[in-house]
């Protein structure tokens, strides 16, 4: 059994990786729904840096965040997916592209 | 034994990142969502944050990934999309290039990062209490913390949820006789 431990680094680079493939995830999908699970990709790299941080510092604060920020990223989400119901009912396989209704 | 535990979260999480970018199906990218939200609460069990892996897996892979197969059912949009197909010439170049370069100066910053000195953080005494215990101290002291120093920001987000449940309801509903609705907007 190897006796090293995965320090705060290995989980913050992971979070980091996470993120990135979010960030891809948001740029070349073009279902809305897709859209939508980047974007939780992102909120969960977030939040496990969060916890990495909050258990290399000893505060429990970084837990807290954590907590608020799955409570926004429910509304979010829920608000989110009511829009793309509302689009998606008028226009049935809507894909992001065809979203350019509020254009100047 | 926490190194096993990372290595096979962490190819939970990356492979069901990975599905939700590239499977073209959005049922399998859901599917996919609960893969990665399963190894973030692992992740958290071996952090020790028992409290948040326990609403990860409630509040994300119950709640939040159930909705997203809800709205596929009900819309009706399970087909799949052609990957193949690109308006943009040059939008995935870009966004290879874009996600590279955040990867690299994230990676960077946290390897440059590494040796900084842990800044001193003093909790509330009753956090510190809390953290002794040898019960569940977990949820105790983030009860203490959530409920006496973040009591504003908590109020804050049931007021939060409570817009949300009412923009949702707004927004979802047909419109009846006698709304108001803009027409230019329908055609």
């Amino acid at each position: 059994m190897i006796a090293v431990a995965p320090t705060t680094t290995w989980y913050l680079l992971l979070s980091a990786l996470l993120f990135s493939i979010g960030v891809i995830g948001v740029m070349v999908r073009r279902n809305p729904l897709v859209l939508f699970m980047c974007i939780e990709l992102m909120l969960n790299a977030v939040n496990l840096s969060f916890v990495a941080l909050a258990r290399r510092m000893g505060d429990i604060g970084g837990q807290s965040t954590v907590f608020f920020v799955m409570v926004v990223a429910a509304a979010e989400v829920v608000v989110g997916l009511g829009i793309v119901v509302a689009i998606l009912r008028r226009k049935p396989n809507a894909t992001t592209d065809d979203m350019a209704e509020l254009k100047g | 034994m926490e190194l096993f535990v990372f290595v096979v979260a962490s190819a939970m999480i990356l492979g069901g990142a990975l599905g939700v970018v590239l499977r073209s199906h959005p049922v399998h990218a859901a599917l996919s969502l609960v893969l990665t939200l399963f190894g973030i609460a692992v992740l958290f069990v071996s952090m020790e944050a028992h409290f948040l892996a326990a609403v990860q897996v409630i509040v994300y892979a119950g709640a939040i990934v159930v909705l997203f197969l809800f709205v596929i059912m009900l819309l009706g949009v399970d087909n799949a999309e052609d990957l193949r197909v690109e308006p943009f010439k040059v939008q995935r170049p870009v966004a290879a290039v874009v996600g590279a370069g955040l990867l690299t100066m994230i990676g960077l910053a946290i390897i440059a990062s590494r040796k900084a000195p842990v800044p001193v953080v003093t909790q509330s005494q009753a956090v510190q209490d809390a953290l002794l215990d040898p019960h569940d101290s977990n949820i105790k002291a983030l009860a203490r913390d959530v409920f006496s120093d973040h009591v504003l920001a908590f109020e804050l987000t049931s007021v939060l949820l409570v817009i949300a449940v009412v923009a949702t309801v707004m927004l979802a509903r047909k419109p009846r006789k006698g709304d108001f609705v803009v027409e230019a907007a329908t055609k």
